[in-house]
């Protein structure tokens, strides 16, 4: 949109080492960022874009550091505003890529009126929300995804407020991909954030994300290697819902509830499981999907919505042609003399 | 026009300038006619300045007292600079409009009067214990009782309309009168009913009757025995329209992206009185304006650094309560030194305030209402047309700067009107800039041009510059979060010379009357007309007066501190407790004397007249 905007694309032979800045990282020995920072950068070269076409932009907190580490443009702003700059980013310049990098104190608590309002615009943006369930930067308080009950330095005695479910309120906001991942199981990790990155339109991505000096093991009960087959539901588009170490488990549908069933009991056969479809159109599977949580249910990884839909600067730019088709491009004398003028000699 | 006879029975009276009041219930039309009657006058080829005065309330209830709404314009053969202090007439729809504004009829004031609505139960929803029209209470003024309602329905005899809808029309009856009294043509406004209701028919012919009607009404009854005549002012040689500091605000920042050849990005949250900016923006598509109404104000100035950063002029507007939420983001502007303008029309506060009513007391929050030293450029239109040239020099000191801008408006100055002579496109500034491109070496965002101190715009897209900035403190020329300490004494420092230099590149104060002498009255925003109109009276009165206006309040102009010590008094009329007259003397050392009333309302001339007098006399040469 400005007068040099971006180079001609040609063909790119990026490697994960050209996403890699000068800066050294500074995040907690230990800390789970580092892997989703780490498979960012190797996702990157997929995409065939430009360096300077992808532009990271992050709110405050642990999560918002992660831009200056990109050897691409980046915008550290401010505590939950990041989905705004990306707005405005996105408006005067469509054709970049965008990525906003947020946590569950930032997009859920402060920055929570702008992650409602970007998905349901369905503006063209990846987001990857690190979920660690802790206020990690400022050393240790209760966040929105926090359990009720928690005891931190801000509930002594544990916390009154109930936690929110991230996936089902990207939902609730009209995002047309919502996905969920782990930021130890690097492959799906980086599988997801590949999805998420090619998709068109608001996308969603929950990084279950350990803090392991003010949150450790938030996820363990069900992510650790020795249980996560049997206590994740890893969901394919078109596949039964299949899960377990022995690929015996699955989920299917009773009444309006989702019921944890073994293939082979009670008469339970494949055929009797739900099959996920990414791209339904209504939501109510994602929904489903998004309520289950455990210990009552196997918790679900990957992409639970996926659909096409106009983004928000196709909108914008659509209105603005079919303006200019309809009565030319602006001309700035004829509007300024709009209305009843007069001449004075 | 009247015929021949009449004129004969008829005196005609030739006056500089009159003052006429359109009040009447929120319901009932009044900003159409005041509206449609300013655009008479204008196109005629009056001076004009108009005050719109309306409630807060969409529809308070009908006939009370806080329903009332009030158009005031004053036309003229003569440079005017306000509405008048005062009306001449007052154009009363109901008892309501009459209580609320016959106490600034001087005596002697006309007073028309819509008889019909002076009911037992209206007069009782407007507090009056007897009626004013029988009791003697209006004896001081020339009072004009007409039958609108009646007169107006009977007009409408026979179209195929509700008595409610019929209602609907008086005012337009009372226009007409009115385009009788003042001798002014009808042609304006019938064009403007074409327009406006040409596909219904039906209210096209109920507002044509009705307008014709009360012209005619004016013309066959004996009720006034003089019609007015207000000749055409001299103005300067060229095109002319009416109109309102909002239109010429949208009208400037869109005029703005076409001298910068950038589009044009304005992101906002609607909010009275700022909101016409947005309506207005948003129809400019075809001149490829993103405008954006965002979910709340943060985000509408989140967007807006944003655009900016992706290369676009950019723009958020607001009024004061949105500018409070806008603060954090604003502060993040300044410490990435990105180029926007942030609008304030500013309105009554503190909190929710009079939000249709004008103040001028937002003056401290965007020079101090943001955390750490966050300086930002302060520019403030003082008449309706002049928000144009103003939106486009916020512009240009955005860009050239590399810094937000805040552009003070105020309620007053957003609603009123004035003839404003068009522009010719080649007239105006080039004020566009370049983006930064790849150079030797490594790429240094927070360097800087060595006079302007602007740092360079890296916008994305741009191979080579890739680059990480934000909110915290950033290492001087390499722009990496820094915490070392004299790296923040220094980039302080630099941000406020950087704003602070802008005074060698804005045109000094000029002084109008005494060069030096008794008393400076100095003001900023829309208190122009005003103190202006009142330095002229002192001025005429052969006085030692001058009058000196600030459109530019951070940084001032450079003579500023120069002027102000040729007065051996200055005194400072402000719609807020002392804001600039605090800055004056923080800044300049100078006894700066405040005047201060908060009233929501401009200042009368009167009032800063007899100030000045005040002054000139207690301290006697």
């Amino acid at each position: 949109m400005t007068a040099e905007t971006t180079q001609p694309i040609a063909p790119l032979a990026l490697t994960r080492k050209d996403f890699v800045s000068d800066q050294e990282v500074r995040w907690c020995p230990g800390c789970g960022d580092y892997s989703i920072l780490a498979q960012t950068q190797k996702v990157m070269p997929d995409f065939g874009v430009p360096r300077e076409n992808i532009v990271f932009i992050s709110g405050i907190g642990c999560s918002g550091r992660l831009p200056y580490y990109m050897n691409t443009f980046g915008f550290h702003s401010i505590h939950g505003r990041a989905p705004t700059l990306a707005t405005g980013l996105k408006l005067a310049r469509p054709e970049l890529m965008v990525w906003v990098i947020t946590g569950d104190g930032d997009a859920l608590s402060i920055g929570g009126n702008h992650f409602l309002h970007t998905m349901r615009r369905n503006v063209d943006f990846t987001m990857v929300m690190h979920n660690n369930r802790i206020y990690g930067l400022t050393k240790g308080q209760t966040s929105p995804t926090s359990e009720f009950g928690k005891r931190t330095k801000s509930t002594p005695m544990g916390s009154v407020d109930r936690p929110i479910m991230p996936l089902t309120i990207a939902l609730a906001a009209e995002a047309t991909f919502v996905a969920r991942t782990v930021d130890t199981h690097t492959e799906h990790l980086q599988a997801t954030l590949e999805a998420g990155g090619r998709h068109r339109g608001a996308s969603y991505i929950e990084v279950l994300q350990n803090c392991n000096i003010f949150n450790d093991g938030a996820w363990r009960d069900f992510t650790d290697r020795d249980v996560r087959d049997d206590r994740m539901l890893l969901l394919e588009h078109g596949k039964p819902m299949v899960f377990g170490k022995a690929r015996d488990r699955g989920i299917r549908l009773r009444g309006l509830h989702p019921e944890a069933v073994t293939i082979g009991e009670g008469g339970v056969t494949e055929a009797d499981l739900l099959v996920h479809d990414a791209h339904a159109e209504d939501p109510y599977l994602a929904l489903i999907l998004s309520r289950m949580f455990w210990p009552d249910f196997p918790v679900p990884v990957g992409v639970l919505r996926d659909v096409d839909r106009p983004t928000h600067s196709d909108l914008v730019e659509s209105q603005i042609a079919a303006a200019i088709e309809k009565s030319g491009e602006g001309d700035l004398a004829t509007v300024l003399l709009a209305g009843e003028t007069w001449t004075v000699e | 026009m009247t015929t021949t006879a009449d004129r004969v029975e008829r005196e005609v009276h030739q006056l500089d300038r009159v003052t006429i009041r359109f009040a009447g219930d929120s319901g009932d039309g009044m900003q159409l006619t005041g509206t449609q009657f300013t655009r008479t006058a204008a196109v005629f080829g009056n001076d004009i300045s108009t005050f719109p005065d309306y409630p807060a309330e969409i529809r308070a209830p009908a006939g009370s007292l806080p329903g009332v709404s009030g158009f005031q314009i004053s036309f003229s053969a003569s440079d005017i600079h306000t509405p008048g202090d005062a009306p001449d007439v007052l154009v009363a729809m109901n008892p309501a409009a009459l209580k609320t504004n016959v106490g600034e009829l001087p005596a002697g004031g006309a007073v028309i009067v819509n008889s019909d609505a002076f009911t037992p139960q209206n007069l009782n929803k407007a507090a009056y214990a007897a009626n004013p029209l029988t009791d003697g209470s209006l004896k001081q003024y020339t009072v004009f009782e007409v039958p609108i309602s009646t007169l107006n329905a009977r007009s409408l005899d026979g179209l195929d309309m509700t008595s409610k809808q019929v209602d609907l029309t008086k005012n337009f009856f009372a226009l007409g009168l009115m385009f009788w009294l003042y001798e002014r043509s009808m042609d304006p406004t019938l064009r403007w009913i074409d327009e406006k209701f040409g596909g219904r028919a039906v209210v096209a012919e109920a507002n044509r009757r009705a307008l014709k009607a009360g012209y005619a009404y004016g013309e066959t009854t004996e009720m006034f025995h003089t019609t007015y005549r207000v000749p055409k002012a001299k103005l300067a040689p060229g095109t002319y329209r009416n109109i309102t500091g909002n239109e010429a605000t949208a009208l400037g920042f869109l005029t703005a992206s076409k001298l910068a050849g950038r589009p044009l990005f304005y992101g906002s949250y609607p909010i009275t009185p700022a909101s016409d900016i947005l309506h207005q923006l948003s129809a400019y598509k075809s001149f490829g304006v993103r405008s954006f109404q965002a979910e709340d104000e943060i985000a509408a100035m989140g967007a807006t650094i944003g655009a900016a950063y992706g290369g676009a002029l950019a723009l958020t507007g607001t009024s004061g309560p949105g500018l409070a939420l806008k603060s954090e983001a604003m502060g993040l502007a300044v410490m990435t030194e990105l180029p926007m303008v942030i609008v304030n029309v500013q309105r009554a506060g503190p909190s929710t305030g009079m939000p249709t009513k004008v103040e001028q007391a937002d003056l401290f929050q965007v020079m101090y209402g943001r955390n750490g030293e966050s300086p930002m450029p302060v520019l403030a239109p003082a008449t309706p047309g002049e928000c144009f040239s103003l939106a486009i020099e916020a512009s240009r000191i955005a860009l050239k700067y590399m810094t937000p801008v805040t552009y003070l408006s105020d309620a007053f100055v957003a609603n009123g009107a004035e003839p404003w002579k068009v522009p010719s496109l080649d007239e105006l500034p080039d004020i566009s800039v370049a983006n930064a491109v790849r150079g030797e070496g490594t790429f240094l965002p927070y360097s800087r041009d060595p006079q302007t101190l602007a740092r360079p715009w890296a916008v994305p897209g741009t191979a080579g510059l890739e680059h990480r900035i934000g909110g915290l403190e950033k290492a001087d020329g390499l722009g990496n979060v820094s915490y070392d300490p004299e790296n923040h004494h220094r980039m302080s420092l630099l941000r406020a010379e950087k704003v602070a230099r802008i005074a060698n590149d804005i045109p000094p104060l000029e002084v109008f009357g005494a060069e030096r002498g008794d008393l400076l009255i100095i003001g900023w925003g829309s208190t122009f007309g005003v103190l202006r109109s009142a330095a002229e009276r002192l001025v005429a009165d052969g006085r030692s007066v001058a009058h000196v206006h600030l459109r530019y309040l951070n940084p001032f102009p450079a003579n500023t501190g120069e002027v102000l010590s040729r007065y051996r008094t200055v005194l400072v009329p402000e719609i807020n407790l002392g804001q600039l007259a605090f800055m004056l003397r923080g800044t300049y050392l100078v006894d700066a004397i405040r005047y201060n009333r908060m009233r929501g309302k401009p200042f009368r001339i009167s009032e800063i007249v007899d100030e000045a007098m005040r002054l000139l006399e207690a301290t006697p040469r």
